[in-house]
Formats: C-alpha cells, structure tokens, sequence
C-alpha cells in the first residue's frame, strides 16, 4: 500500500491543499510571492544605491537575484512553526506519513519561486543580460540543494513548536539575524576579513551560487560544496529529531 | 481461523502531563531543573494493560463513560498513538471516523476534502475521483458540497464523513459516536449502510453510548471503566451488565442525595 504512487498522489494533494489554503486562489498567491521580494528589492535600493550611495552596478539587479531564492527559504521557515499545528485535523486522525506535511508545504513555496524566475529574466532584459544554457542543469540543483536544506529545517522547527509553543518568536529572530549574515544585500567581496565567516553562514554559499549562476550563468564547485554539506547535514538532523518526536504529536496537538 | 483483525495486547497508555511545557521554550529553560523533573514525573494513565482481539468480519463495541478511555483505544487502532506497553496489531486498510470533522482541513470545500482525506485514508487520487459522484450524492448537502467546510453545522459535516467511508470500500471501520449528530433521516441512512457493512464481512469497531444501536450492531462488547476492561464478551452480556451497573449507581446516588436533604 505505501508505495510510490501513494506517496506521489499524498505529496501531490497536500501540496494543492497548502496552495489552496494559504491564498486561497493561486493567481492571486502568484502576484503576492512576487511582490514581496520586489517591495524588499525596492526599500534596499533606496537605502543603499540612492542614500548610501553603494558602489555597484546594476544593484537593482542584483538584489532581486538574490532576494527571490532568499524569499523562498524565508516562507518556509518562517511558516514552519505553524504548519503542523494547522493540519491538527489530520495529525490526530489519520495515520499517514506527517513528514509529508512540511515535504508539501517546501514544495510549495518552491514552486513559486520557480514560477517567479520569469520576473528575474525581466529585470536581466532590462539591464541588458540574457539568461545562460547553463541554467538547464543549474536550476535544477541548486532547487534540489535549497529544497533539502529548507526541508530538514522545517521538520526541525515544525515538531520542536508542538511542544515549546514560543519557537515562532525564536525563528523570527533567527531568519533577520540570518538574513543580514548572508550576502544577499551586499557582495560577499564586501565583506572585510575578520569577518570572512559569514561566508560560511548556512545560507551563503548556496544565495550566493543562485545570484552567480542567474546573473553570469555561472557555478562555483566550492559553493555548491558547502551548500550541499549545510543541505546534507540540515536533512540528517531533520529527520533525526522529526523521526523522534512524530510519535507523539497526537497527544500534544 | 486466520489472524485478527484487530489484536490489542497488554497495551497501557499514558500521557505526560505537558502542562510544564506550555510556557513555551523561554519557560522551559530558565527553569530547566524544575522542568525536566516535571517531565519525568507526571504521567497520566488513560489505559492500563488492555487486551482485546477482534476477528476479521466482526463487529465489536466499546462501551464506557466519557473520559473512560474508549477514544484513546480507538487512537490506537488507527495507529495515530504509539502504545506506551504493549503492542496492537492491524491487518487491513482502516478508515477512522473518530468524531466530528475528523481528517477534514477546515479552509477546504467539502468536494477537495474528499479528496484529499481519501488520499489520506491509502487510496489514489483516481479511485477517489471515479467515486466522487457517488459520494457526494450520497451526503445529500446539495450546493454546500462546493463550500468551504468550515461553514458546515455539525449534521452536514457528519453526512460528510460517514459519506466518504461508507463509499470507500472500508477493510476496518472505526466509528466514534459519529451518528449522535445527523437527523433521523441520515441515522438510519448510516445504519442502513452499516448493517449492509456487517454483511459483506467488513471488519467494525463501533463506539456509542446509545445501547440499542451497540445491541443492534454489534458482535461482541468491551467495556472500559477506569482505564481498564470491566468485562467483555457477547453484546447481550456485556450491555446487561453496564446497564445493571448504571442504575445501581444511580439509585445510590438518588438515595445519597434523598437522605442529604431530610
């Protein structure tokens, strides 16, 4: 019974669900993951391009091919602590792998990011680049990186919230704190030496590889390295804790 | 005979008390010693070394007061909760219709939670769709079908889910109290169907506290007090004697309160 197409068709209508309920109608879901990165994009490019004056070229840009990955990670994390507690229905009910639950949540949010990719190639036109055939293959692993890394951190933070409740206000904290360690905003050649470890923040190298690879069709082993090892060890850990602590979220729901 | 349906052997719940922890993390560690005591020592039995088997085909009652325990035990059987001793073995495809809204999402119209709770219940996206007709005709709601649920009273959100196990072609059925809700029209409607259930060899495990529906259905009948099976065996037995039990009690307490007031 619990084999492929049972798992295709559960991933499958879970992910519909999430859709489904978190927007309620996809078009217009589609409108709101883009307009966020690009409000985010636009309030960076006042306060560092036209007050601060940063020497850059095409910042705008750069910018919106970082924040657009970044967004995609922010919402899921962000959105972990309550996605088990809003399937309580089905947690106490039902007995079906609740690992899917977050699974169809990232999936979620990952394929809106895919389907704002477009609005990146706008803004490349805009400024006079084209999109690279080293996308085909690009895309497709760094999705696979950022998609087992945000996973194994949502199954962290989604069964940790049933028991501390107050884990929300903590991932609040952690995503901004996150957010300004990684170089999304600014260039990781900005960075002075001492502080050469926020290279080595959990997200850096693979934010850094996405911008790379959109704004010069281009990858870097060494960041996809790094990226896959904080992936790797990101999913081991989720599913340690997860596998743990599953047993008993019916009786803490 | 070939193996149960159900086999619940020596099985003990019980739960933490998790009040320690509600005050979330924060609280938790700025008292850990406190808190980790906490953890360790408060328990809470809510079922002490049950043991009960039910035979493929059969239809088997659980009877009990509120808060007895008779929800836990079906938690088990549907394998939501782990069993603190003890094991419980299933062995067919279980469709549980534990109280209201059970294995609903609440944003979703009655049609997408079809669905999704079929899929859900172990069967693919296709089988659901094929019977979807079927299903919801025979929920009778109308044009609610196409709303979110959470506008739903009570009765339709009941139509809906015996509904959806009723045409699914259940193995093992579990049904909470579920027939407390629907109209007189729809009561019978899901007796009817249970009945022709019964019939075709599907294997049932009824919680009610209305006796004439348990001595009507069932088989054979546990009954649960105080975390433990007072009795089980024939329906006919079992309900006399929770019944004989019922009005002892409630001549004593009659009594009591006769002489309270003289």
């Amino acid at each position: 019974m619990r084999d492929l197409t049972y798992y295709r068709d559960l991933i499958f209508v879970l992910t519909q669900k999430e859709i489904k309920v978190r927007y309620k109608n996809t078009v217009l879901g589609y409108f709101w993951s883009i307009t966020n990165p690009l409000a985010f994009a636009f309030v960076f490019y006042i306060a560092f391009k036209i007050i601060l004056r940063i020497q850059m070229e095409d910042y705008a840009l750069f910018l919106i091919a970082g924040l657009f990955p970044w967004q995609w990670f922010a919402n899921s994390i962000n959105a972990s602590p309550v996605v088990l507690l809003g399937n309580a229905s089905l947690i106490k009910k039902v007995n079906f792998p609740r690992n899917i639950i977050p699974f169809a949540m990232v999936l979620q949010d990952m394929i809106h990011f895919v389907l704002s990719i477009p609005v990146i190639v706008l803004f490349m036109l805009i400024y006079h680049k084209t999109p690279s055939l080293s996308w085909i293959y690009g895309i497709p692993l760094l999705l696979f990186i950022q998609f087992l890394m945000t996973y194994g951190l949502c199954l962290i933070v989604s069964s940790a919230n049933l028991f501390f409740r107050d884990i929300a206000r903590f991932t609040d904290i952690f995503m901004t704190l996150l957010f300004y360690f990684t170089p999304i905003i600014y260039p990781e050649t900005m960075i002075p030496k001492e502080y050469s470890w926020v290279y080595f923040a959990p997200a850096s190298a693979l934010m850094i590889s996405w911008r790379n690879l959109f704004l010069n069709g281009s990858l870097d082993l060494n960041a996809l390295a790094i990226s896959f090892g904080y992936s790797l060890l990101s999913l081991v850990a989720g599913y340690m804790v997860f596998r743990r602590l599953s047993r008993k979220f019916a009786e803490v729901l | 005979m070939s193996e149960p349906a159900i086999l619940l052997e020596n099985v003990s719940k019980q739960y933490p008390l998790y009040h320690q922890i509600s005050g979330g993390l924060k609280h938790f560690l700025f008292n850990l010693p406190e808190s980790l005591r906490a953890v360790r020592n408060s328990q809470f039995e809510v079922l002490a070394d049950i043991s009960f088997e039910v035979r493929r085909g059969e239809t088997f009652g659980i009877i009990g007061k509120n808060g007895s325990g008779k929800s836990t035990t079906l938690g088990l059987i549907a394998g939501v909760l782990t069993p603190t001793k003890g094991r419980v073995v299933t062995n067919g495809r279980i469709s549980p219709l534990l109280e209201l809204g059970g294995g609903f999402h609440h944003e979703l119209t009655g049609r997408e939670n079809i669905i999704l709770s079929g899929v859900l219940l172990g069967l693919r996206r296709a089988e659901v769709l094929l019977k979807m007709e079927e299903i919801i005709e025979f929920t009778d709601i109308g044009d609610f079908i196409d709303q979110p649920i959470r506008v739903y009273s009570s009765g339709m959100l009941a139509r809906l889910g015996f509904s959806m196990v009723a045409t699914l072609d259940p193995e093992i059925l579990l049904i909470d109290e579920i027939l407390a809700v629907g109209d007189l029209n729809f009561q019978q409607k899901c007796m009817d169907r249970m009945m022709a259930f019964k019939k075709s060899g599907v294997t049932m495990v009824f919680v009610s506290h209305r006796m004439e529906d348990v001595l009507k259905m069932c088989d054979r009948v546990a009954w649960i007090e105080d975390h433990r099976i007072m009795c089980q065996g024939s329906a006919k037995e079992v309900v006399e004697r929770y019944l004989e039990a019922d009005r002892d009690q409630r001549a004593a307490i009659s009594k009591q309160q006769s002489s309270e007031s003289h």
